[in-house]
């Protein structure tokens, strides 16, 4: 055990991977002996090599691409996209080779590979390298989509996506890179892909989110506690596919749901989950489903913290739900 | 800027007017010429039976045989083959039996590809992966393949075809350019059959050549007759020698023509002269090569009557059966979608079954 932080339990991550299965590689831009921008590789290219650790060229489309072609041939490559804002070079490989592979194929090929990338705000990097781009791809059948909010999930999502058969798009909460600390296991344990977690109890109101936002949402559950509100917070830790009967069994308990993500409203995650559980669990409700999310523009640099939808907008949403 | 001279190595009456490194078998050269004659008739016949409506659409290769057969038999069995749309003739090269392709084009029951697609084809077996319907998609892809299997320590090469409007997307560029720094045992072989549906060539790019693009990327690259096999031949297998021998990827460009319509759905007469045609189809590759097999007293007329008609045969037969044969089971949708079928898509199917 030791006291890790979300880039280090990446790093240990890749790291055990790459020691128990040779075909693990890793590639992208300065992951070699740069460690990568934000460190998560650091110490690979000193463990492994140039062969399996392999700094490529400015070049999102060839990272990607040349990913699916290795993972086709048997490799088990984890890409890294140094800002998830820089994915869309490489997003007609996604969505059109790397998603669509084993369908187009009839099956005879499967795309076992991991596209990583920092993602989200509150770093002070405006426009292009704070934005959360994940509804994309939640969108794009044949993807799996994950986003870990703790070291410890960090490290076993991560290693349960390079052993998934399917192609995995892992975006990682930046802003807590760093900011957040846990005891994480040294040594091998996986945690599934597609099962939620209850990041905090609670019976009056439900808050679904992910990432960054699970604190932010847990800080607004405190705050609503002293008001004597009791929020239960699920952490989704996987987009496709959610946890569905994690989103049932908390609103059938709470009847008040509200949404939390950092990405743009509109047609964002939490439009899918609206229409769930409207769709499934309308006689459960108590209250409309909120959505607490970022603003339906690019995303601002000197008011970011008033686009996030911090403690305060969170808390806000809160008692709106209660007092309906 | 000097444009690199086209590589020649038959003149149009089929006479050798330069020396090759690898001389091939009078089989060899027999069956190059039956392949080509095979995946001529295949071509016509696919064309006549599209308007039945069994066959979703269909891009015929009609002038660029010699391109296709030429380079996918200057590799080994073993080499990875990444097509288009267009590549039949490198399938039947490969010897993909008819009943196959043709489970493929009518999206029949027995369908490798299980009805997913458009009649893109491949088949892992035979070490052809199935293309991308946007093009270019799979350079890189090829790429990364092709990097795995040096990674691995394998003999085995890629080759990925593509055409001249392919050159102006961004997959092109990067994927070669990664070859380059990786020095990848791949070839990129450019069919410059002058259009991208309508457009020309010279308004897909400014460069003089395509083959010259490989000067940016530090690679190599051969620019030949397209029309000529015995130059496509050798020109593959130089950049396949290149290639085995870790000098790493070439650039090929086979100046050809496609005389037939972009698929199809085209129809060529709203964008090119009639006057163009005709001259292309002096330059037949088809012609060219049969000259010089009756020089060398290999071919002759009743070689190619049998040939033509027993092809025939088998295509008409071939096309019979399959007709028979029902298009896959609706299931078949939600399936290969991910590993697993997911619990959104077991309700999906739920849904499709009720
Ligand atoms: C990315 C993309 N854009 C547009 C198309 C539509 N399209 C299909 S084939 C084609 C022309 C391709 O020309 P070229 O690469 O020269 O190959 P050719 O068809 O001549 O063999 C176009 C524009 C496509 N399939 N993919």
């Amino acid at each position: 055990m030791a006291n890790i932080t979300l880039a280090q339990a990446v790093n240990q991550a890749l790291r055990e991977e790459m020691r128990r299965d040779d075909r693990v590689i890793v590639l992208g831009e300065d992951v070699g002996k740069r460690g990568g921008v934000f460190l998560c590789t650091e110490g690979l290219y000193e463990e492994f090599g140039p062969e399996r650790v392999i700094d490529t060229p400015l070049s999102e489309s060839a990272i990607i691409g040349a990913a699916l072609g290795m993972a086709m041939y048997g490799l088990r490559p984890v890409a890294e996209i140094q800002f998830a804002d820089f994915i869309y070079g490489g997003f007609e490989q996604i969505v059109s080779n790397v998603a669509k592979i084993r369908y187009r194929s009839g099956g005879q090929f499967g795309a076992p590979m991991v596209i990583r990338a920092p993602y989200g705000g509150g770093v002070k990097g405006g426009m292009y390298h704070s934005q959360s781009p994940e509804a994309y791809f939640a969108h794009t059948a044949g993807l799996k989509v994950v986003i870990p909010s703790t070291p410890y999930d960090t490290k076993g999502l991560l290693i349960t996506s390079i052993r998934d058969e399917d192609p995995v798009v892992f975006f990682e909460p930046k802003r807590i890179y760093r900011a957040v600390r846990e005891e994480v296991p040294e040594g091998d344990y996986t945690v599934p892909i597609g099962v939620a977690r209850v990041a905090r109890e609670g019976d009056d109101v439900s808050i679904l989110t992910y990432g960054a936002c699970v604190y932010d949402a847990l800080a607004a559950a405190d705050k609503a506690e002293k008001e004597g509100i009791s929020v239960e917070v699920i952490d989704l830790r996987t987009l496709v596919p959610f946890d569905k009967d994690a989103v049932v069994k908390t609103v059938r308990k709470t009847g008040r749901p509200i949404i939390v993500h950092e990405a743009p409203k509109l047609c964002g995650f939490g439009a899918e989950l609206s229409a769930f559980i409207a769709e499934r669990e309308i006689l459960s409700l108590q209250a409309p489903i909120l959505r607490v999310t970022g603003f339906d523009t690019p995303f601002p640099l000197v008011h970011e913290h008033l686009y996030l939808p911090n403690e305060n907008r969170i808390f806000k949403a809160i008692k709106k739900s209660i007092e309906f | 800027m000097v444009v690199q001279q086209l590589y020649k190595v038959l003149s149009d009456d089929g006479k050798i007017i330069t020396e090759t490194s690898y001389t091939l078998s009078k089989n060899k050269l027999v069956e190059m010429y039956q392949d080509m004659v095979r995946a001529r008739l295949f071509d016509e016949w696919m064309l006549k039976i599209h308007p039945m409506g069994r066959v979703s659409r269909f891009p015929p290769s009609i002038g660029q045989e010699a391109s296709m057969i030429g380079s996918i038999h200057a590799l080994e069995p073993g080499d990875w083959v990444f097509p288009t749309y267009r590549e039949f003739p490198v399938f039947l090269a490969r010897k993909t039996p008819l009943q196959e392709l043709f489970n493929r084009m009518f999206a029949s029951k027995l369908d490798i590809l299980k009805g997913h697609e458009i009649t893109l084809y491949g088949n892992r077996d035979r070490r052809i992966v199935v293309p991308s319907g946007p093009v270019a998609l799979m350079i890189p892809v090829a790429v990364g393949f092709a990097m795995a299997l040096k990674h691995k320590g394998e003999k085995d090469i890629c080759i990925a075809y593509f055409g001249d409007g392919a050159t102006s997307k961004a997959d092109f560029h990067e994927g070669t350019n990664l070859a380059g720094v990786f020095k990848t045992p791949i070839i990129l072989f450019c069919q410059n059959n002058q259009y991208a549906i309508s457009l020309p060539v010279a308004k897909q790019t400014a460069s003089r050549s395509i083959a010259a693009k490989a000067t940016a990327y530090g690679i190599a690259s051969e620019r030949v007759d397209g029309n000529d096999i015995l130059a496509v031949y050798e020109a593959t297998r130089k950049a396949a020698e290149r290639a085995r021998t870790g000098e790493g990827p070439t650039l090929i460009e086979a100046y050809t023509y496609r005389i037939g319509p972009h698929t199809t759905a085209d129809d060529p007469r709203t964008y090119r002269t009639e006057e163009e045609v005709k001259k292309w189809l002096q330059k037949d590759p088809i012609k060219r090569f049969r000259k010089h097999l009756e020089n060398l007293g290999l071919w002759n007329k009743e070689k190619e009557e049998k040939l033509i008609s027993d092809f025939k045969e088998e295509l008409r037969k071939v096309t019979m059966e399959t007709e028979k044969i029902e298009p896959p089971n609706p299931e078949t949708i939600l399936q290969d979608v991910y590993s697993e079928i997911p619990w959104f898509l077991e309700e999906e199917l739920e849904e499709l079954n009720r």
